[in-house]
């Protein structure tokens, strides 16, 4: 069948089905609509939180990462999984036992004051519409590239579906919809690593293809490396030749460190990672649950350490040397001499993600390290949509002829290769000539990464403002500290709640600010500097107080914030970083003031009233928490 | 439950996460950071064996671990008589 055909299909098939699942699992409570009645299925619940965990930078983005960066990237790997361990030790259960539907709920009755309530709210709201955007924005560039519409299109079709389950079905409809979001997702993203790893290494298992041995000889641009060679002595290998540093080492240890403990803290302090532990029946449940979730994830993440070798592989292999003009009369061949239909190279010049600039005049392409263009970290500026002669997109930026410098660098061979890190996953089956129902397959994969993250982050927006916002401080009855709202009312105000997140992360997603997509990543930094340590705190440290919680929330979430605006968006230099440290790894430091501070604040001030300390108490017991606490 | 009974509880859940802990802290920042390249001259069909750790290893401990901490949990739950 024609590709475009099956992309259809398959995306048209998997959204029949959560449309389907939308109208199976309508909300009738607002306990339906916030925590799923709190009746989940702890494997359930354990595959819904992998695909809300990972989102469209997940399943687009981290392969490439790893693909260009190497070991330096284990940090995300490592960092985004090792979160779940302090979530189901550090986290889960308690908040289960507490029983409510929110985070802010738990800042604000454990901390017992609206202020604290408040600066959770605004934390919650905060983080989560910085991560949104980014989601909507990756639905837009897949329904471009594989529905061929045009990107703010694609962005309304988006909206659409997640408006018909999200508001409609709330946690309990979006809870079943990401189970089969993870399955479509899980199968998009591990067939085609399974057939990259049987082309690249035969070996069935991609986790264990990174052991294998090269199936082909391939030639790099300066020597053949011959077949049989380890995978990633041969990638080690044609890498330096070409000037990059080397794969399998790390460069900066102190950085990747730090990177680490702050993906790892803010994973365990992301609202909508947290709030999933509440839909659980019991505290054992959400034990096991957080277990599930991480198989969940772990399938997915190992395999992208492997897709990454693979393709960076199959990258040198398929571009090398090869003329553009073969690209596009589809001449072009694979190393073995069987066809390439190099069709892929001229979609994805169109997308804006590759770009080509002919640096020596031999009409062939050569990747190395080093720019190609002279924008920012080497990007192409196209010249609208004209292309040259030859058929390659015309840029106004192009590099001129390397210099002596350059080509020694690359043992001869100067880079004229723009790859965006985004294109590794979602073009790798082309370029390795898959079959197109893996290709399709992954077009679905796609966007049921980006749609299950942004329903679950629209979700904990929507009830941050109608349950913590309107019922618990607006509509808060002075004398008896209960909202005022009746059910039904409040269950109307989360549906209006969730309407006016959705249209406001569709116009993110349509003229998305400039730093979006860096902000995504300060997510993290900014979610475990905010939240972890007070969560925590509120468990383990009996003697924490309202006082400690309000410092040490504000303290974080300024420090963090202040370091990230001032050295990524007010052009501080990298050699004034605080003890070199990144911004992308600086709420390790954000979240060591925060605990610091709250509790040298906290000791100063005086303790929690009784009935709190009694809280805390019952929160550290598991039994009773089938009869959770209903507003 | 009796307050004595309730600390002792706590006691023995905060001894076991940190035992817990320790591996975790060992496997990923130990074994996939800080002593990463004394690791890599390890070398197992062409992959190092701290990079092995930083981009898998780590992350299969990570899922025992917690399935280990379910296991473990819930029989001081029941020695306590406070499981479900």
């Amino acid at each position: 069948m024609e590709l475009q055909t099956l992309i259809y299909l398959f995306v048209g098939i998997s959204f029949a089905i959560y449309i389907g699942i939308a109208l199976w699992a309508k909300a009738g409570s607002t306990k339906d609509f916030y925590v799923a009645g709190g009746g989940v299925h702890p494997v359930a619940n354990g595959m819904a939180t992998a695909a809300d965990w990972m989102s469209a930078a997940s399943f687009i983005s981290m392969a490439g990462i790893i693909a260009f960066k190497g070991s330096d990237a284990s940090a995300y790997l490592m960092g985004w999984t090792g979160g779940y361990v302090l979530l189901a030790m550090l986290l889960a259960p308690y908040l289960r036992k507490f029983g409510k539907f929110t985070v802010p709920d738990f800042v604000g009755d454990r901390y017992y004051s609206d202020v604290a309530r408040l600066v959770a709210v605004i934390g919650v709201i905060f983080v989560s519409f910085t991560y949104v955007a980014g989601q909507m924005r990756g639905v837009g560039i897949v329904f471009s590239r594989f529905l061929q519409v045009d990107v703010n299109t694609g962005v309304m079709i988006g909206m659409a579906i997640v408006f018909f389950y999200s508001v409609l079905g709330g946690m309990k409809g979006i809870t079943y919809t990401q189970v089969a979001q993870y399955v479509v997702m899980i199968f998009a993203y591990t067939i085609p690593a399974i057939f990259l790893s049987l082309q690249v290494t035969d070996t069935f298992l991609p986790q264990l293809g990174i052991f294998g041995q090269t199936t082909v000889a391939f030639n790099d641009g300066v020597k053949i490396i011959p077949e049989g060679t380890y995978l990633l002595h041969a990638l080690d290998s044609a890498i330096s030749d070409l000037g990059f540093g080397n794969y399998t080492e790390p460069t900066n240890l102190w950085n990747m460190f730090m990177l680490t403990t702050a993906l790892m803290l803010g994973t365990a302090g992301l609202p909508h990672v947290i709030v999933r532990f509440f839909t659980v029946p019991t505290v054992k449940d959400a034990r096991v649950s957080a277990g599930w979730a991480l198989v969940f994830i772990a399938i997915m993440y190992t395999s992208a350490s492997a897709v990454a070798a693979f393709s960076r592989v199959n990258l040198i292999k398929n571009v090398q040397n090869v003329e553009y003009s073969a690209f596009v009369n589809g001449e072009a061949k694979h190393a073995d001499g069987t066809p390439n239909h190099g069709k892929w190279f001229q979609t994805w010049e169109q997308g804006g993600l590759l770009a080509w600039n002919d640096r020596n005049g031999d009409g062939k392409i050569q990747y190395a390290s080093g720019p190609a263009f002279d924008g920012k970290g080497g990007k192409p500026v196209f010249d609208g949509d004209k292309r040259a002669e030859d058929g390659h997109k015309l840029t106004t930026n192009a590099k001129g002829a390397p210099d002596e410098a350059e080509l020694a660098k690359g043992n001869g061979i100067a880079n004229e290769l723009y790859v965006d890190n985004d294109i590794m996953v979602l073009a790798n089956p082309e370029i390795a000539n898959l079959p197109n129902w893996v290709i399709a397959l992954i077009a679905a994969g796609g966007l049921a990464a980006a749609l299950s993250t942004a329903a679950g982050l629209l979700l904990v927006i929507a009830s941050a403002i109608s349950h913590d916002l309107m019922g618990q401080v607006i509509f808060k009855d002075k004398i008896t500290g209960k909202s005022t709202l009746n059910e039904k009312t409040e269950l109307m105000w989360a549906r209006i709640s969730a309407i006016v997140a959705i249209v406001i992360a569709g116009y993110l997603g349509i003229n998305p600010p400039g730093f979006v997509a860096q902000v995504v990543a300060f997510a993290f930094g900014l979610a475990a500097a905010a939240f972890f340590p007070t969560i925590i705190l509120g468990v383990f440290d009996k003697r924490m107080n309202k006082e400690g919680a309000i410092a040490g929330i504000l303290v974080g979430l300024f420090f963090t914030f202040g370091y990230i605006v001032y050295f990524v968006f007010m052009g501080g230099k990298p050699e004034n970083y605080l003890f070199g440290i990144n911004p992308t790894g600086i709420g390790t430091i954000g979240t060591l003031l925060h605990l610091i501070v709250a509790i040298v604040v906290s000791r100063m001030t005086p303790p929690p009233p009784q009935e709190i300390q009694d809280l805390v108490e019952r929160i550290r017991i598991p039994s009773g928490a089938g009869q959770a606490l209903d507003h | 439950m009796s307050p004595e009974k309730a600390q002792a509880y706590w006691k023995e859940n905060i001894s076991m996460i940190i035992k817990l802990l320790v591996v975790w802290f060992l496997v990923s920042f130990g074994c996939g950071i800080l002593f990463i390249n004394e690791l890599n001259t390890i070398e197992i069909s062409g992959v190092k064996l701290g990079f092995w750790f930083a981009q898998q290893g780590a992350i299969y401990v990570f899922v025992i671990l917690i399935f280990v901490y379910v296991k473990v949990m819930s029989g001081i739950d029941e020695k306590y008589g406070v499981h479900e």
